[in-house]
C-alpha cells in the first residue's frame, strides 16, 4: 500500500503546495476504498443459515463493533474476512480487493496485512511470549535483532514486557489476550480483527483491552471489526477516545461538547440478519425488543 | 452421508493432505529445524520401547520355534527362521504398530488440540499453512525414522533370538548366525525397507489427518486420538498384506 509520504519521497519534483493538494487526494481516494466490505454474503451450515445476505462495510480508520447473542453468526463474519471460511455467495472485499475466491496461497497474502485476536488468545503453547508474538516475523526470516526491537515494543504497548521469556501456561486469562494481541499488531496490519477479547474477563481487564482497541483507532488509524456482546465494550468503544497529552502520554477521554466519535459504529446481528446498524446512540433508541432486551440485560 | 461415501470421502481429504504436505517438503518455506525436532521425538523418543519390543520378540520366536524345528531335526535353522519372520514381517509390523501406538497417537492429540484452541486458525491468521508447517515436518520424519527404527527392530530382535537361543536351548552361537547369514536374501532386505516407508505414510496421513478434522473440543479430542489409533492401525495391518504380495510379484518371489 502507497502512502501519502511515500508518494512525497519518490517525486521531489513537484512544488511543496502541489504536492501537497496531490497527495491529500490521493490519501483521500485510498480512504473512500472500504477497509473490509460484505456485498450480499450468505453462509449456510447444511439446513442452518447463519449468514443471510450479509452487507456492511468498514470505513478505514473505524471500529465496527459488532453485537449479538451466541451462535448469531457474529465469529463467523470474522472467519469469512480471513478465509477460514468461504461464503455460498456474495463477496468478501478486503481493501477493495474481491477475495472470495482467493486460493489459500493468495489469502496468505491477504492474512499478512490483517492482525487477529482470538477469543481465548489462541497463544502457540510450546512457544514463549516471545516467539508467539515475533511468530509473523520468524516466518518471514526478519533479522533476530529487528525482530526482538518489535516484540519489546509491542510488548510494551500492551504493558507486557515483563512477560517476555514466560511461556502461555504461566499467563492469567487477561495477559494472554494481551500477548495475543501484541501477536496480531506485529508488522502494524491496518486492519485488526476482534473475536470476542474480553470474554470471561473481569472489569478492569476488559476495559485494558478496550482501551487496546481505542488506541489502535484514534493512534494508529487502524480499521476493526470488535466482536463482543458485552454493553460495557460497547459504551467504551462508542464514547471515549484515546489522545496523546502535553506529557506525551495515552490517556482516555469521553465524547462530549468538543468531540463526537463518528468513526465506531454497531451492528447488531440476529440469527445470521442484521437487525441494527448505525451509531450507539440510535441504537439506545431502536424499537425492535430484541434490541431493547438485549441493551437491558433481561 | 452413509459409511461408504464417508469413508470415501475420508480417504480423499487424507490423500490430499498427504500430497500437499510432501509437496511442502520439497517447496520453500522449509521447515528443518521442526522436522529435527520430530525426528528426535519420534525416532530417538520411541527407540526404548522399539528396542524392547524387537528383542523380546526374537526371544520368543526362538521359544515357540525351537521345539518344532527339533522334532524335524532342524534347529540348526532356528537363526534364520527368527531373521526372516523378524526381518519381513514381524519388524516392520510391530514397529509401526508400536509407533501408531506412541506417535500416532501423540500427533493426533497434539493437531487435535491445537484446533480446539484455536491454534490452528491463529496460525493460518498469522499467514502460515498448517500443511507445511506441522504436517510436513512429521511426514518426513516419519518416512525417515521408521525405517531406521525397523532396522533396530530387526537387529536387537536377532539378537534377542540368540541370547535365548545360545542360552535356553544351548545352539552353538556359530551355528545360530551362519543360519541367519545364509539364508537371508536382498529381496528380504528390501521388503524390510520398503514397508516401513509405507507404514510412515500411512500413520503419519491418518494421524494428522484425524488431528486436524478435530471438532467438539476436548471429547473430540480424545475422539480423533482414538480414531487414528484403530484407523492407522488396521490400515498397516491390511496394508502389509497386499504389499507382501505386490513384493512378492516385483522381486520375482512367488
Amino acid at each position: 500500500m502507497t502512502t501519502a509520504a511515500q508518494y512525497d519521497r519518490e517525486d521531489n519534483r513537484v512544488s511543496d503546495n502541489a504536492a501537497g493538494s496531490t497527495f491529500h487526494e490521493v490519501d483521500d481516494l485510498h480512504r473512500a476504498v472500504p477497509a473490509i466490505e460484505f456485498r450480499d454474503v450468505h453462509l449456510a451450515f447444511d439446513d442452518r443459515v447463519v449468514l443471510n445476505s450479509l452487507n456492511f462495510k468498514v470505513m478505514k480508520g473505524e471500529t465496527k463493533i459488532i453485537l449479538g447473542g451466541s451462535g448469531g453468526g457474529k465469529s463467523t463474519i470474522i472467519k469469512l474476512v480471513l478465509g477460514l471460511l468461504k461464503p455460498d455467495a456474495g463477496q468478501v472485499l478486503v481493501d477493495g480487493v474481491d477475495v472470495t475466491n482467493f486460493t489459500e496461497v493468495e489469502m496468505m497474502r491477504v492474512r499478512k496485512k490483517i492482525g487477529m485476536v482470538f477469543q481465548e488468545g489462541a497463544l502457540f503453547d510450546s512457544l514463549s511470549v516471545y516467539d508467539n508474538v515475533a511468530y509473523r516475523l520468524h516466518e518471514q526470516n526478519v533479522a533476530e535483532d529487528e525482530v526482538e526491537r518489535e516484540v519489546r515494543r509491542m510488548l510494551r504497548f500492551v504493558n507486557l514486557e515483563d512477560a517476555i521469556e514466560k511461556m502461555p501456561a504461566e499467563l492469567s486469562g487477561g495477559m494472554r489476550r494481551r500477548v495475543g494481541i501484541a501477536r496480531a499488531l506485529i508488522g502494524d496490519p491496518k486492519i485488526v480483527l476482534f473475536d470476542e477479547p474480553t470474554a470471561g474477563l473481569d472489569p478492569p481487564t476488559a476495559r485494558t483491552i478496550c482501551e487496546l482497541a481505542m488506541k489502535l483507532r484514534d493512534l494508529e488509524d487502524v480499521s476493526s471489526i470488535f466482536v463482543t456482546h458485552e454493553m460495557n465494550n460497547l459504551d467504551y468503544l462508542c464514547s471515549e477516545y484515546a489522545v496523546v497529552n502535553e506529557e506525551g502520554q495515552v490517556v482516555f477521554e469521553k465524547e462530549g461538547e468538543r468531540l463526537c466519535l463518528i468513526n465506531s459504529k454497531v451492528l447488531m446481528m440476529r440469527e445470521g440478519n442484521i437487525i441494527f446498524s448505525g451509531t450507539d446512540e440510535t441504537l439506545k433508541k431502536a424499537p425492535d425488543p430484541y434490541i431493547k432486551r438485549f441493551l437491558r440485560g433481561h | 452421508m452413509n459409511i461408504v461415501a464417508r469413508s470415501l470421502l475420508e480417504l480423499q481429504e487424507t490423500t490430499i493432505l498427504a500430497t500437499r504436505a510432501l509437496v511442502g517438503v520439497v517447496k520453500r518455506p522449509r521447515y528443518i529445524p521442526e522436522t529435527i525436532a520430530q525426528m528426535d521425538a519420534i525416532g530417538v523418543g520411541s527407540l526404548t520401547i522399539i528396542v524392547l519390543t524387537g528383542f523380546f520378540t526374537g526371544g520368543v520366536l526362538t521359544v515357540q520355534t525351537f521345539p518344532t524345528l527339533k522334532s524335524y531335526g532342524a534347529q540348526d535353522q532356528t537363526g534364520y527362521l527368527v531373521a526372516v519372520s523378524l526381518i519381513r514381517e514381524l519388524g516392520p509390523v510391530l514397529c509401526a504398530l508400536m509407533v501408531t501406538g506412541r506417535v500416532g497417537s501423540a500427533i493426533s492429540a497434539e493437531l487435535g488440540s491445537m484446533v480446539v484452541s484455536q491454534q490452528i486458525d491463529a496460525m493460518r491468521a498469522l499467514g502460515t499453512d498448517p500443511t507445511r508447517k506441522l504436517v510436513a515436518p512429521r511426514l518426513l520424519a516419519l518416512l525417515i525414522s521408521l525405517p531406521l527404527l525397523t532396522v533396530i527392530a530387526d537387529m536387537v530382535g536377532i539378537g534377542g533370538g540368540w541370547v535365548t537361543a545360545t542360552a535356553l536351548y544351548n545352539i552353538p552361537s556359530s551355528m545360530f548366525v551362519s543360519s541367519v547369514r545364509d539364508g537371508m536374501t536382498t529381496d528380504d532386505l528390501i521388503g524390510g525397507i520398503v514397508k516401513p516407508l509405507c507404514f510412515a505414510l500411512i500413520i503419519g496421513a491418518v494421524a494428522c489427518r484425524q488431528g486436524l478434522a478435530t471438532e467438539g473440543g476436548t471429547v473430540g479430542v480424545g475422539r480423533s486420538t482414538t480414531r487414528a489409533v484403530v484407523l492407522a492401525s488396521i490400515l498397516v495391518i491390511i496394508a502389509d498384506y497386499f504389499l507382501a504380495k505386490a513384493l512378492q510379484v516385483i522381486l520375482g518371489t512367488t
